[in-house]
């Protein structure tokens, strides 16, 4: 029963059923099986959580009175600055690639959404992408009504398709939990399907670089070994399971959540990339890839050499 | 959120309305302002509609206004039609001397944010202030030193020889 709301809800999600979750072998122990029957439970549980991506439920009204609040958070704890927004075609629809810091409290996500809505007002259709577990926490629904959709090629294409603007950061859970002392590294880890995204649906790429965000913790590792040892990457498709110094936990296993230390987050929108203009007529992914990786690592090592402390900015 | 600010520049009424009025010189003189393009077909006057931001903080704010009154030479206003909830208003008398009092005025906020756009009004009226003040000196350095521009073309064109 479990299995098949999983199926039905990953696929009215636009995945793929989730026929990688563990079943359990005969051969394996008592406890073991235990183990994993827990956790396909918990996998059941989370996937029925995950809401339906529905792009209507981004409410414009509600963005445009959530954001004063968010306009505090940005400007005095964040001290969020964020440029180059004029390079973002003024219409049309619009992939946005970032780079993703500061663990699962995103401050970088947020101060770019309160810039970027602030600058063509709350009528652009504005979605971003995100990791199903943030969706599914209790909590958080209100991120829906800001346009944050479940992370899938599907959702992707339908919100380009319908003409928005569209957030993603490759990197996801991989790049937003990487070390601190490795914050002014763009790391991707190989994801190209955006860039497929974008040659398919037609739309330009416009890079957005950030900064600041690894300095809201001190993030010490992805603990990847740690999470495939608990089979998370299978079972809720995190292929982490990171380790933060950070407040008020101290020691911070997981990130469920945590309060950021006030870094100076600075974001800089780099001019629009017209793929087919660029690389002709059937761009290649991976010299796209590598084209997009050279210019925001060298936009975010300005940004990095202008910084003089950590956290102060 | 309201904050008033005013001046007296050393120039006629006509020459002082005639840059706030005109939409291409606005970001020469409008402290904070980085944005101000006209929108339709009327680029001045009573309906013209432009889409302005303005930086404070960590956005830049705004969106879409009109001029709702245009009474020449001496009132301006406009009124937000998207973003943030504004009224402005330029309003300028003549003053002894041939002198024009200009006074700048701007309301703001949004519109059912409850506390925090109450709190964020608040935080925001210094910065805001400030601007205000700077849009009204560079306003008056522009002016006068164009009067002056003006006048000293007067005398070479009437110069003997010049």
């Amino acid at each position: 029963m479990a299995q098949a709301d999983t199926t039905r809800s990953a696929r009215r999600n636009g995945h793929e059923p989730a026929a990688d979750v563990p079943r359990p072998e005969p051969s394996r122990s008592r406890s073991a099986s235990l183990l994993d029957r827990a956790w396909r439970e918990l996998a059941g549980i989370v996937q029925r959580r995950i809401p339906s991506a529905d792009l209507d439920e981004r409410d414009p009204d509600y963005i445009r009175e959530q954001l004063p609040l968010f306009w505090l958070f940005s400007s005095i704890w964040f001290r969020g600055e964020v440029r180059g927004l004029g390079n973002i075609p003024d219409e049309g629809p619009v992939l946005l690639v970032g780079n993703h810091s500061g663990g699962n409290m995103i401050p970088d996500t947020m101060v770019f959404t309160v810039a970027f809505s602030t600058y063509f007002g709350v009528e652009r259709a504005f979605y971003q992408l995100a990791h199903n577990l943030v969706l599914s926490l209790p909590g958080l629904s209100w991120l829906r009504k800001f346009g944050t959709v479940a992370a899938s090629p599907e959702n992707a294409r339908r919100a380009l398709a319908s003409g928005a603007a569209l957030l993603v950061y490759p990197g996801g859970d991989y790049e937003v939990h990487r070390p601190s002392w490795e914050s002014s590294r763009v790391d991707f880890g190989g994801r190209k399907g955006f860039i497929r995204l974008a040659i398919e649906q037609d739309v330009p790429i416009v890079p957005v670089v950030a900064i600041g965000g690894q300095e809201t913790a001190l993030f010490l590792t992805r603990g990847e070994r740690l999470a495939h040892l608990l089979a998370l990457d299978r079972v809720l498709r995190l292929k982490v399971l990171p380790v933060s110094l950070a407040l008020p936990w101290i020691v911070n296993v997981g990130d469920f959540g945590h309060i950021p230390l006030p870094a100076k987050i600075t974001i800089e929108t780099l001019p629009a990339i017209d793929l087919r203009a660029e690389f002709g007529p059937d761009p290649d992914a991976d010299e796209v890839y590598d084209h997009l990786m050279r210019l925001m690592q060298d936009a975010l090592d300005a940004l990095a050499a202008e910084r003089r402390f950590p956290v102060l900015g | 959120m309201r904050v008033n600010s005013s001046t007296t520049v050393a120039a006629p009424i006509e020459s002082v309305w005639a840059i706030v009025t005109d939409p291409e010189r606005v970001l020469s003189f409008m402290s904070g302002v980085t944005r101000w393009e006209v929108v339709g077909d009327v680029p001045a006057g009573l309906g013209a509609r432009y889409r302005m931001l303005f930086r404070i903080g960590a956005a830049e704010v705004g969106g879409l206004i009109e001029v709702v009154e245009f009474t020449e030479p001496s009132e301006l206003a406009w009124t937000s039609v998207t973003g943030l909830d504004q009224r402005g208003r330029w309003r300028l008398r003549e003053a002894p001397g041939g002198r024009t009092r200009v006074e700048l005025r701007l309301a703001y906020g949004v519109a059912g944010a409850g506390l925090s756009g109450w709190i964020a009004e608040r935080i925001a009226a210094p910065s805001v202030s400030r601007h205000a003040r700077q849009t009204l000196r560079q306003l008056r350095r522009l002016v006068e030193q164009e009067q002056l521009r003006a006048r000293a073309a007067a005398r070479r064109a009437g110069a003997p020889g010049g």
